[in-house]
């Protein structure tokens, strides 16, 4: 099995140990899910988003790693109270990772990956909502790319052993 | 990142009852391997076993003794059938690359499991490079066991090599390889047959002549033995060459000075494997049962991944833990003084999950939560029972951060 040390920061172990904002939330105004367990991880987020766009409560859960936990956790507390434009244009893969004190390399992917779901669930709510803002790209922003990514990465994975497996069977 | 990992140890500081259950990935050497090694290092044969002189001469009649023992261990004809290398990915290299580079007559093709060790997949990956093809021999879904219908379709007289573990390393299972060798033989006498047998030794019975294998790859740290020494048997008359160069010593088929403290802690490792085997496979098998069988009594929505019984090695425990993240589920326990391995895409570097448990057709999301376990002669029933304290609540715990997140 090919492993690489994976020296994990106190920030992380912590809100791996006590996630904030965790679980689903019933009443969310919008529901985004991102990544596949084939390949790592997978995320749902849930906000509740008030009548002036503004982000009221974000909560999550995670079916990942340590980062993935950590990230998606912090996320959910870095977007409260902002509005769905700021947290669209603040929020980066890049901002997270400093603020859980940085990833191991191979794990950047499961921070930009929460992102990529906050991202999905901001282009959701106006999709629900209709009139899109003009600030809102057409086009996918990295971490949505990583998201669609890393899916597909996991539908050719899922693919390529059905198709061995059709070959194997007489 | 030192200072990271300084404080994920503070963390652990105050455990009080520790398990070490990842023998898969290294293991801890009894006192009395490292009190064989030790006068090795300073006290005596400290010399170089090719030189002329009483240290030399010490050196040389060590390495001897412990390649009869060794090659005694598994039933070799002979002691220079046994073969020092510097760990199991070497002897695994040397076995392929050095035979299909003494061999160039043989044919082209190469014959393996799909679930082989990594180290076997990636030295035939690399072999394309030199014109050889792949043939991958499914197995049985669940049980893992190889597909010996399958493997006689894929030998034919272009096959130069077919390596087949004896024992998988993940699963356990126990793989027909009597059985296999003599179908190899029977479809191209030609065709070398090389058995990574590094997780059969020291767990279940078996004899190289038997077995009728032209080599076998034998693991000193999963006999309880010291890291960075290995065996590979090469049975008397098949040619392999080097696949490093330099000068050459007592091992024809690996430059540089020898290791002598090491391999005298993997002859002792042998010694104390083999020299009470049946009371050690009966201590593993019993705590190792304990283990599973408790898991099973206090857990729910949880599958035991390779077969039951006497096809599976005696120390193996591979379980996945649906709703549940390994990578996760290993920190967690770890914090808890518990020791394991997970075949969770997360866990490795690849980006995708074991393909061991792909292959016995487990779901994605099975991988995901998979957790490796082996158990040594040293575990104790407390050991056991404290692992059967932590472990639900643990899965638990992350269990309630997936949520209902991917559930299939």
């Amino acid at each position: 099995m090919s492993r690489i040390p994976l020296p994990y920061n106190p920030k992380v172990l912590d809100l791996f140990r006590n996630p904030k904002n965790l679980g689903k939330m019933e009443d969310a105004t919008v529901v985004a899910v991102a990544g596949n367990p084939a390949c790592g991880d997978m995320v749902t987020f849930y906000l509740k988003i008030t009548d002036k766009d503004v982000i009221e409560k974000a909560t999550f859960e995670s079916y990942g790693c340590a980062a993935n936990i950590a990230t998606s956790s912090i996320v959910t507390e870095m977007v409260k109270g902002l509005t769905v434009e700021s947290a669209w244009k603040d929020i980066t893969w890049k901002k997270v990772t400093d603020e859980v004190g940085g990833l191991p390399a191979i794990k950047f992917h499961c921070g930009v990956l929460a992102v990529g779901a906050l991202k999905r669930a901001i282009r959701m709510y106006f999709e629900k909502k209709g009139n899109p803002p003009t600030w809102l790209p057409a086009e996918h922003t990295f971490e949505e790319k990583q998201a669609l990514e890393e899916e597909e990465l996991a539908k050719t994975l899922a693919k390529r052993l059905k198709v061995e497996e059709e070959k194997k069977s007489p | 990142m030192v200072e990271n990992v300084r404080e994920l140890l503070k963390l652990h500081e105050g455990i009080k009852h520790e398990v070490y259950l990842d023998n898969e990935n290294s293991t801890i050497l009894p006192q009395e391997v490292l009190d064989a090694m030790l006068p090795y290092f300073n006290k005596k044969a400290f010399g170089n076993p090719t030189l002329t002189h009483k240290p030399g001469w010490e050196a040389f009649n060590a390495i001897m003794e412990a390649s009869l023992r060794i090659s005694q261990s598994v039933g070799a004809k002979n002691l220079e059938e046994i073969n020092f290398t510097p760990g199991e990915s070497e002897a695994n290299n040397l076995a392929l690359m050095g035979a299909a580079a003494a061999n160039p007559t043989k044919g082209k093709k190469v014959v393996i499991s799909e679930i082989e060790p990594i180290n076997v997949l990636n030295v035939t990956d690399l072999m394309k490079k030199q014109g050889y093809t792949t043939v991958k021999v499914p197995v049985s879904k669940e049980e893992g066991v190889l597909d010996l219908e399958k493997l006689k379709e894929a030998v034919d007289k272009e096959t130069a090599l077919v390596s087949i573990h004896l024992v998988n390393s993940e699963i356990g299972t126990i793989q027909p390889i009597k059985e296999a060798a003599a179908i190899v033989k029977d479809r191209n006498p030609q065709a070398l047959f090389h058995t990574d047998a590094c997780d059969a030794y020291g767990r279940i019975p078996f004899n190289v002549q038997d077995l009728k294998v032209d080599m076998a790859t034998l693991s000193s740290f999963k006999i309880l033995g010291p890291r960075g020494t290995a065996a590979l048997y090469i049975r008397e008359g098949v040619n392999v060459e080097r696949i490093v160069e330099g000068p050459i010593g007592t091992q024809k088929l690996w430059p540089g000075i020898e290791n002598t403290p090491l391999i005298m802690g993997f002859a002792k490792a042998s010694e104390m494997a083999f020299g009470n085997f049946d009371a050690n496979v009966a201590k593993m098998r019993s705590i190792r049962d304990k283990l599973v069988d408790g898991i099973f009594a206090k857990m729910t929505d949880i599958t035991l991944n390779g077969t039951k019984g006497t096809k599976r090695s005696p120390d193996n425990a591979n379980i996945s833990f649906r709703r549940c993240e390994g990578e996760a589920l290993t920190i967690e326990l770890s914090l808890k003084g518990v020791y394991v391995s997970s075949g969770s895409a997360c866990s490795r570097r690849l980006l995708q999950p074991s393909h061991v448990l792909v292959a016995i057709g487990r779901h994605f999301s099975e991988a995901h939560g998979s957790i490796l376990m082996k158990v040594t002669r040293y575990h104790t029933e407390e050991d056991i029972n404290h692992v059967l304290d932590v472990l639900p609540s643990s899965v638990e715990r992350i269990r309630g951060i997936v949520g209902s997140t991917g559930v299939d």
